[in-house]
C-alpha cells in the first residue's frame, strides 16, 4: 500500500501545492488534499484552535483535522519561516505546527520541517532533502522530486500571470482543459487579498463568484509578478519583514495606479497582524493619489453575507457611476 | 531639539536620564491616561494591537507639550512593533502633526545606518559620551528594577494598606532626580530603605504568582490595569518575567554582563512544546512557565494586548505546559476596555482557588507526617 501524505487545503496551499503534490508523487506517496471548505470545517477549526488566533489559522486548523479523518499516514505542514532573504511570514505560521500538535488529539504524524531561507536561499532544498529521506534513501530520487516540484511552481506561476486563479491553475495543471479566461464585464476590479481567504470561496463568501456575476472582470494580488509587486514595495518608508505582506502593499500600489482596474478591494482577515498594519498603510499612503476607489472589506467567522454583499453592491455602483462619469484620474475620497 | 518617546512604564526614568545625560532636551508626554488611549483607537488602525494605539496617543499629547523629535525603537520582524514607527508616523503626518522620527533598530545593510540614526539625536558629542550615557541609563533601570522588586516582596505583607506604593512612588522619584552615577547611587540605596521601611508582617503567608507574556503590557501599569497592585493587595508576591534592566542587558548588551537573571532560560525550557522563535517574547512565555513551576510558584498569569500574534502562540501552548508542571494558569488579554472591576474579579476568582490548592497541599502533607509517625 503507498503511503498517504496529507496536505491542508489552507495557508501556503494556495502558493506550493504542485511543488509539494509533485514532491510526493515523485517519491512515490499518495498525496491527499483536504474537502473543499464547509461549516464543519470551519466549527472544527474553530473549536480546536484558541479564540484568539486569526480566521486563516482557525480554517488551517479545520483541515488538519479533515484531514486527520481520511486516514493519512502523514500531515505535511512544514514550519514556514521564511521564504525571502531578510523576511519572515508571521508568527502564526512560525508556531503553527506546534499549535496543531498540542491542541489536536489522535493527528497522523505530522511533517514540520522548518524551511527558513531567511539567511541561506538555498536552504529550501536541504528542507526538502530532510523530508524526502522520511519515503526513500535514494539521494536521486529526492533530487528527481525536488526539481519535479520546482519546475511545477514555475508552470503554477506563469499561468498565475496569464490570469488564472489557484484553483482554476492546479486544475489545468493536472489534466483538464484549458479554461478561456472571461473577460465580458465591463468594468475591472482588483482585490488584494491573501490567497487562503480570497480564493477560499466558502470563508471569502464567493467574492470572485458575486463580482463576476454582477459584470465585472476580477484580477488578485497573485496575478501579478513578483519583481513588480517587491518593486512596488520599496516606495515604502521601510522595507516591510513580511514577505505576505509585501505581497499586498506592492500589489496594493500596483492597482490604485493602474488606469485599467475602476475599482480596489482591499478584503482583510480580522486579528490578522499584518494586514492590520498593511491595510493602513495602502489606504493612508494612497489616500491623496490614488485613481481607483479603494473599498476596505474585513472578514470574520459570522456567516451572514447580505452584509458584504449589500456593501460590494454599493460599491460596483459607485464605480460604474464614476466610470459613467468619464473622469479619469479624479479620485474619489472612500 | 525637544526629543520625546513613548511611555512603557517606568521605562521613561531611564530614557530620559540618558537623554538628559548627553544634555539633550526631552518632553515626555504625560503618563498614560484614559484620553491616551482615546486618542490613540481614534486614530490607529482598528485592529493593530494596543501598545500601537497608546504609543499614538503618547505622541499626539506630547506633541501639544511642544515636542518635535520622537524616538523610538524598531525591529526586523515578525512582530508588529518592528513597524510601529512607519505607521505611527504616517498617521501623526495626515493629522498634521509635524513630527521627525528616529528609530533606532538593527540596520538594514551597514552599521552606518544605525550610528547615523543616533547621530540625529546626539548631535556631535563623542561616542564615549554616548556609551556613557547608554551605561548610566542602564544604571537607572537596575535602580528602578530593585525597587520594584522589594515592592513586590513588601506589598503582600504590608500592615497598612497603600503604605508600600506611597513609599514606591517616593523611591522612583528619587532615582528619577538623580543628575549622576554617584548621585543615582545615593538615590538608589534611599530608596531601598524606603522600601524596607515600610512596616510588614512577615509571617503571613501569601501566594506566589508569575507574570509572563508580552513585555509592554507587563511594564505599562495602564495597559495592565495595574494587575501588580491588585494582586499584592489580594496577599499575592510577584515575579514578573521581564524586568526592564534584564532585557537591556540581553538584547543590547548581548548578554555581556554575567550574573544577571537572562531570559534566555526560558528560551532552553520552551521546548517541546514551542520549537522555533515565534517573534516577540512568544518564546520566552511558553519557557518561563517550567521555571517558574520548579521555582515553587502556586500560578502564572499570561498577559497580553488583544491580537497580539506571537503571545497567542504561546497561549495556544500554554494549557499543556500547565497540565504538564502542575501549575495553575490564567490568560488575561486586555484590550480599549478599562473596566478594572472585571479583572480584579477574575484575580480574586484565581487566587482563591490557588489558596485552595495550597491548603489542600498543606494538609495532604501533614495527614502523611501523621500516618509516617503513626506507623
Amino acid at each position: 500500500m503507498t503511503t498517504k501524505v496529507g496536505i491542508p487545503r489552507a495557508l501556503l496551499y494556495y502558493y506550493y501545492y504542485p511543488m509539494w503534490k509533485d514532491f510526493f508523487q515523485t517519491l512515490g506517496c499518495e498525496v491527499v488534499v483536504s474537502d473543499k471548505t464547509n461549516k464543519s470545517i470551519l466549527s472544527d477549526g474553530s473549536k480546536n484552535c484558541v479564540d484568539e488566533a486569526c480566521l486563516p489559522v482557525k480554517l488551517a486548523f479545520g483541515h488538519v483535522i479533515n484531514l486527520a479523518n481520511k486516514n493519512v499516514d502523514y500531515i505535511f505542514i512544514p514550519r514556514l519561516v521564511s521564504m525571502a532573504k531578510q523576511e519572515y511570514i508571521c508568527p502564526k505560521f512560525l508556531g503553527f505546527p506546534d499549535m496543531v500538535k498540542h491542541n489536536v488529539e489522535n493527528l497522523p504524524e505530522i511533517i514540520d520541517t522548518t524551511i527558513n531561507m531567511r539567511l541561506k536561499t538555498s536552504e529550501i532544498s536541504n528542507a526538502y532533502k530532510q523530508v524526502g529521506r522520511k519515503f526513500t534513501g535514494n539521494r536521486f530520487k529526492i533530487w528527481q522530486a525536488y526539481r519535479k516540484g520546482q519546475k511545477s511552481v514555475q508552470r503554477l506561476n506563469e499561468l498565475l500571470l496569464s490570469g488564472y486563479m489557484p484553483e482554476e491553475a492546479f486544475a489545468v495543471m493536472y489534466g483538464k482543459e484549458k479554461d478561456k479566461l472571461s473577460s465580458g464585464g465591463d468594468i475591472n476590479i482588483a482585490i488584494i487579498c491573501h490567497p487562503y481567504i480570497i480564493h477560499d470561496s466558502y470563508i471569502s463568501m464567493n467574492l470572485i463568484g458575486r463580482l463576476e456575476k454582477m459584470g465585472a472582470n476580477v484580477v488578485t494580488a497573485d496575478n501579478l509578478p513578483e519583481e513588480l509587486v517587491r518593486q512596488q514595495a520599496t516606495k515604502l518608508p521601510k522595507r516591510l519583514f513580511w514577505t505576505l505582506g509585501q505581497r499586498m502593499v506592492g500589489a496594493g500600489y500596483t492597482f490604485v495606479n493602474d488606469n485599467n482596474v475602476d475599482g480596489v478591494i482591499n478584503l482583510a482577515a480580522f486579528a490578522c497582524g499584518p494586514d492590520s498594519m498593511t491595510s493602513e498603510l495602502i489606504d493612508r499612503t494612497t489616500k491623496k493619489t490614488r485613481k481607483a476607489p479603494l473599498l476596505n472589506l474585513t472578514l470574520d467567522e459570522h456567516t451572514g453575507e447580505a452584509g458584504i454583499v449589500t456593501r460590494l453592491e454599493a460599491f460596483i455602483d459607485m464605480v460604474r457611476w464614476k466610470k459613467s462619469k468619464q473622469l479619469p484620474g479624479v479620485a474619489l475620497v472612500n | 531639539m525637544k526629543v520625546t518617546f513613548p511611555h512603557m512604564g517606568n521605562l521613561y526614568i531611564c530614557v530620559k536620564g540618558m537623554l538628559e545625560y548627553l544634555g539633550i532636551e526631552v518632553t515626555m508626554p504625560p503618563k498614560t491616561s484614559k484620553r491616551t488611549l482615546t486618542l490613540g483607537s481614534k486614530y490607529g488602525p482598528e485592529f493593530a494591537c494596543m501598545p500601537l494605539k497608546l504609543n499614538l496617543g503618547n505622541f499626539i499629547e506630547a506633541s501639544e507639550l511642544g515636542a518635535e523629535t520622537i524616538m523610538m525603537a524598531g525591529g526586523c520582524g515578525p512582530c508588529r512593533f518592528g513597524y510601529y514607527a512607519q505607521v505611527e508616523h504616517s498617521i501623526l503626518q495626515d493629522l498634521g502633526y509635524d513630527y521627525d522620527i528616529v528609530v533606532l533598530e538593527p540596520p538594514d545593510k551597514s552599521i552606518t545606518e544605525l550610528t547615523s540614526r543616533v547621530r540625529q539625536i546626539t548631535g556631535k558629542k563623542s561616542w564615549w559620551k554616548v556609551i556613557q550615557s547608554i551605561r548610566y541609563g542602564y544604571l537607572k533601570s537596575r535602580a528602578v528594577d530593585t525597587v520594584e522588586l522589594l515592592s513586590f516582596k513588601t506589598r503582600p505583607r504590608e500592615l497598612l494598606t497603600g503604605e508600600t506604593d506611597r513609599a514606591l512612588n517616593q523611591a522612583l522619584k528619587e532615582i528619577d532626580r538623580a543628575q549622576t552615577v554617584e548621585e543615582l547611587k545615593l538615590a538608589e540605596a534611599r530608596g531601598s530603605e524606603m522600601m524596607q521601611d515600610v512596616a510588614v508582617d512577615s509571617n503571613r503567608r501569601v501566594i506566589k504568582i508569575a507574570l509572563i507574556g508580552e513585555i509592554f503590557t507587563l511594564l505599562e501599569p495602564f495597559a495592565n490595569l495595574n494587575i501588580e497592585r491588585h494582586l499584592g493587595r489580594l496577599g499575592v508576591e510577584v515575579d514578573r518575567s521581564i524586568y526592564l534592566s534584564e532585557w537591556i542587558n540581553d538584547h543590547l548588551f548581548m548578554g555581556l554582563l554575567k550574573g544577571i537573571r537572562s531570559t534566555k532560560e526560558y528560551c532552553r525550557n520552551a521546548s517541546p512544546y514551542l520549537n522555533h522563535f515565534v517573534g516577540g517574547h512568544g518564546l520566552e512565555t511558553v519557557g518561563s512557565v517550567p521555571v517558574y513551576a520548579k521555582q515553587g510558584y502556586d500560578g502564572v498569569i499570561q498577559l497580553f494586548p488583544f491580537t497580539c500574534m506571537p503571545e497567542i502562540v504561546a497561549e495556544s501552548l500554554l494549557p499543556k505546559v500547565s497540565a504538564a508542571y502542575n501549575i495553575p494558569l490564567m490568560t488575561l488579554i486586555t484590550d480599549e476596555h478599562t473596566g478594572e472591576a472585571g479583572m480584579i474579579t477574575r484575580l480574586e476568582a484565581f487566587v482563591d482557588l490557588l489558596e485552595r490548592k495550597q491548603y489542600q497541599n498543606y494538609q495532604g502533607a501533614r495527614s502523611q507526617e501523621l500516618e509516617v509517625r503513626m506507623s
